[in-house]
């Protein structure tokens, strides 16, 4: 009778966990949705501000945001993929493959700052690409490339063997049997991984603060060497530094609420790739 | 046969091609390494390394004596940190349970997606909602001017670093073979004794790997620390206190340093210890999480 | 002689979602008897002896039919407790499941989530469950190392004393020895016809050989049914259904 007892008290607890969490949530999301959607308006998602932030757009920061997304993706999803290919088809299990693993679980723990740091010497100064769509973009893909390459490793696992070496007993080369029997198959899920990743990248501050991202920008970006503006960097300038905090705050909930839409979505879309792709598997 | 030594060679070039990626990450994390330590050494030259680490003040704009000590910010940083896995850990474990003992399978589908959607907001706006959601009842609840203070920078943190000790720990939880659970189970022990005195035991490595993880990434956090802890100079007394990290003391200070000053090399050594230490902290967690793949097998 | 029955089945019928598993099965375990349980592969015998100590609620989709008695009660009553049940029932398992924790803290699990505290009392208990299962001498000057540093014989035996250490009323052996050498199987062949003195055995097989050595009564079981249950010597030199002969005689299975 006791254990029933101390069952029934101990599962209640578990619950508690799991129910203050998705209480936290569910506040963080309503206050945001609620806050934000009274800010938002076609003119907000597309007008570009005026008087100094308090009236008018973001559109700059959308349009900002996607531009640096657009260049981490064209560093982080090549690369990334040809490294999990490494990796997962041709790599032995060797010394130096266990260092190649250490050496990628370890770039993602490097905090966010330090990217940032390493993109205002490397690609700022030394490459001389100057605060540039150009700079936040490679540094923020330097910050994707883990995620990518777990990404798309994980992704190649899943392909059967017995693929590769039917491939292979026909006569095949190595590079013919991974090109047409295992990437076909595995690009779904590749691009899963390489989504999520993105974005985070969406939704990083610190790699761009120093590397690229603006808070006021009269034009548009016309190139990659131009600075532009961004949707996070945005968020918080206004949240923190704008000479009418005060005033602002329902802009400032907007643009929270219009790069969560963005980050969420895109969660979305990965995860309902992924769904789909096991749901066909096991079918 | 003249295509077949071609197409050797080709296929060498293809594999040399795809090597040349897979080394990337060696040379990145070493670039990032080296790039730091390079920049950082001029600093040195003017600063006492004892005194970077070991003096609490950090004043480097002053007119009269600049000073570097980082005592402060490592505290900072320690603190919140420490205050984040206070919260996260019993936390996380605990919904990692739930999930892989207590809920339906069906339960489980819906939820692990939510955490993953906790995990997926981005820092800045944990931040923003830490200055205008939890500040307020901070300071109602504790009766201070404002809410931002280690407080809130711990409570934020430990949500950012929840997801990860959730979804390691539940991935433990649920390799632990069926095997121990049906012979507790046999022996007349309850779902509950199973779970604490078999199941947690056996997952144990991975449940530490996942909460090392999640200090790692609460160390180095900046946006949300930089928005919601009020970023005083000044060495912390008590959790109420305003702290200012490592992280947002780079964040705050890059933007206006004049480069290759005393002050940006001080930075930038600031960077190397928040490198230095992340990286131990996730070598650790390797370590231990290799050494339970090696055990289940 | 009169034999008490220990357990009981009736009409008892078990589903894994809309497959039928188990068919009207009907049987008696005697009290201080191994009654072993032997068939072809996929004929329910697991299934069987799962349901005896309910093994089979942790999966879901399941449907059990028809009344088990234990001692008179009907088990399968919603009312029962399930983990006393379980105390009361003990099984070991086909491939020897020690936990990743100590000889000693294998044995002493048992007793200590039931609740028993008193160190020396927990000391002698384990002892006296090892000795029981006649792995004292091997295990006394080791019993804080690991459990799995035991060969695999060594492992089921102390599965063995674990289960014997809470002290229940049957004991269900579900292949014990598939999956260990022959020299230790004879080892655990002798341990149970020990045991039965003490608890009424219940043990699958799919080793007819063994069935035969080992037990008092037997049941042949195919595709769910009972086909015939009986003494074990009649079982095995004259049995009444043609099945029954065939299988024994190796005609199939």
């Amino acid at each position: 009778m006791r254990k029933k007892i101390i069952q029934v008290i101990g599962f209640f607890i578990l619950r508690g966990c799991m129910y203050f969490v998705l209480a936290v949530l569910l506040l963080f999301l309503y206050d945001i949705g609620k806050k934000g959607g009274g800010a938002i308006s076609w003119e907000f998602l597309t007008a570009a501000p005026r008087r100094g932030m308090t009236e008018g757009g973001i559109f700059p920061a959308i349009m900002g945001t996607f531009l640096v997304t657009m260049v981490t993706a064209v560093l982080a999803i090549p690369l990334g993929m040809f490294s999990a290919i490494y990796l997962n088809e041709y790599a032995k299990q060797t010394r130096l493959t266990r260092l190649i693993r250490l050496s990628i679980r370890n770039l993602s723990g490097v905090p966010s700052i330090v990217y940032g740091l390493f993109g205002v010497i490397l690609f700022v100064n030394i490459l001389k690409f100057g605060t540039s769509i150009l700079s936040a973009g490679l540094t923020l893909g330097l910050l994707t490339l883990p995620w990518t390459i777990t990404a798309s490793e994980e992704a190649l696992k899943t392909i059967p063997n017995s693929y590769r070496e039917g491939a292979l007993a026909l006569g095949a080369t190595k590079w013919q049997a991974i090109r047409t029997n295992v990437l076909p198959y595995a690009i779904p899920g590749m691009l899963t991984g390489t989504v999520l990743g993105l974005a985070r990248a969406a939704g990083e501050t610190a790699p761009i603060m120093f590397t690229g991202a603006a808070f006021y920008l009269p034009y548009l970006p016309k190139s990659l060497g131009d600075q532009f503006m961004a949707l996070p960097y945005h968020l918080y300038i206004l949240a923190t530094q704008h000479h009418a905090i005060t005033q602002v705050r329902p802009l400032a909930y907007g643009t929270a609420l219009v790069l969560i839409a963005l980050v969420l979505g895109m969660n979305m879309v990965a995860i309902i790739i992924r769904y789909r792709l096991r749901r066909k598997r096991r079918g | 046969m003249k295509k077949r030594g071609i197409s050797r060679l080709k296929e060498s070039a293809i594999k040399a091609f795809f090597f040349a990626n897979g080394i990337i990450a060696i040379l990145a994390l070493i670039g990032i390494f080296g790039i730091l330590l390079y920049t950082t050494i001029p600093a040195f030259r003017e600063v006492n390394i004892l005194k970077f680490i070991g003096s609490k003040t950090w004043d480097p704009t002053s007119p009269e004596k600049a000073e570097y000590g980082i005592l402060s910010m490592i505290v900072s940083t320690l603190m919140v940190t420490a205050g984040a896995l206070v919260i996260a850990i019993p936390v996380g474990i605990g919904v990692a349970a739930y999930l892989s003992d207590v809920a339906h399978w069906r339960v489980r589908e819906i939820l692990k997606p939510i955490i993953e959607i906790l995990a997926g907001i981005p820092s800045v706006v944990v931040g923003f909602l830490g200055i205008v959601l939890f500040g307020p009842l901070i300071a109602r609840l504790f009766h201070t001017s404002n809410g931002l203070n280690a407080v809130n920078g711990s409570f934020l943190l430990a949500i950012m670093a929840l997801p990860t000790i959730v979804s390691i720990s539940e991935d433990s939880l649920t390799s632990v073979p069926l095997a121990y659970t049906e012979a507790s189970l046999a022996l007349g022990a309850s779902s509950w004794q199973t779970l604490v005195r078999v199941k947690i035991p056996a997952a144990l490595s991975g449940i530490i790997a996942s909460c090392m993880l999640g200090m790692g990434r609460a160390i180095g956090e900046t946006m949300t620390v930089l928005m919601a802890t009020g970023n005083a100079r000044a060495f912390p007394h008590g959790f109420l206190d305003s702290v200012r990290t490592m992280t947002a003391n780079i964040a705050i200070e890059l933007g206006e340093v004049p480069y290759y000053t005393t002050h940006y090399y001080a930075l930038f050594a600031i960077g190397l210890v928040l490198f230095i230490m992340t990286f131990a902290v996730n070598l650790i967690a390797d370590i231990v999480l290799h050494k339970f793949q090696e055990r289940e097998l | 002689m009169e034999l008490k029955a220990k357990i009981e089945t009736r009409n008892l019928n078990f589903y894994y979602g809309a497959k039928q598993a188990l068919k009207n099965i009907n049987i008696i375990c005697a009290e201080n008897r191994v009654t072993a349980i032997i068939g072809p592969s996929g004929c329910g015998k697991s299934t069987f002896v799962r349901v005896l100590n309910r093994m089979n609620d942790v999966i879901s989709g399941i449907r059990v039919e028809g009344e088990i008695f234990l001692d008179g009660e009907d088990i399968l009553s919603p009312k029962v407790d399930v983990v006393e049940l379980r105390r009361r029932v003990g099984m070991v398992f086909q491939k020897p499941n020690p936990f990743p924790k100590s000889i000693y803290d294998n044995v002493a699990y048992g007793l200590r989530i039931n609740g028993l505290k008193d160190r020396i009392r927990v000391e002698q208990v384990v002892e006296k469950s090892l000795r029981q299962a006649a792995l004292w001498d091997e295990v006394k000057d080791r019993l804080r190392e690991n459990a799995f540093t035991l060969s695999g014989g060594q492992q089921q035996r102390l599965c063995i004393a674990r289960a014997l250490a809470v002290e229940p009323e049957v004991m269900l052996f579900d292949e014990p020895c598939s999956a260990i050498d022959p020299i230790a199987t004879a080892k655990i062949e002798e341990l149970i016809q020990h045991l039965k003195q003490t608890y009424t055995i219940v043990i699958v097989t799919h080793n007819m050989q063994q069935a035969a050595r080992v037990s008092d009564y037997t049941a042949f079981m195919m595709l769910g049914e009972l086909v015939e249950f009986d003494r074990t010597e009649k079982i095995f030199t004259n049995p009444s259904q043609k099945l029954t002969e065939d299988y024994i005689t190796g005609r199939f299975g």
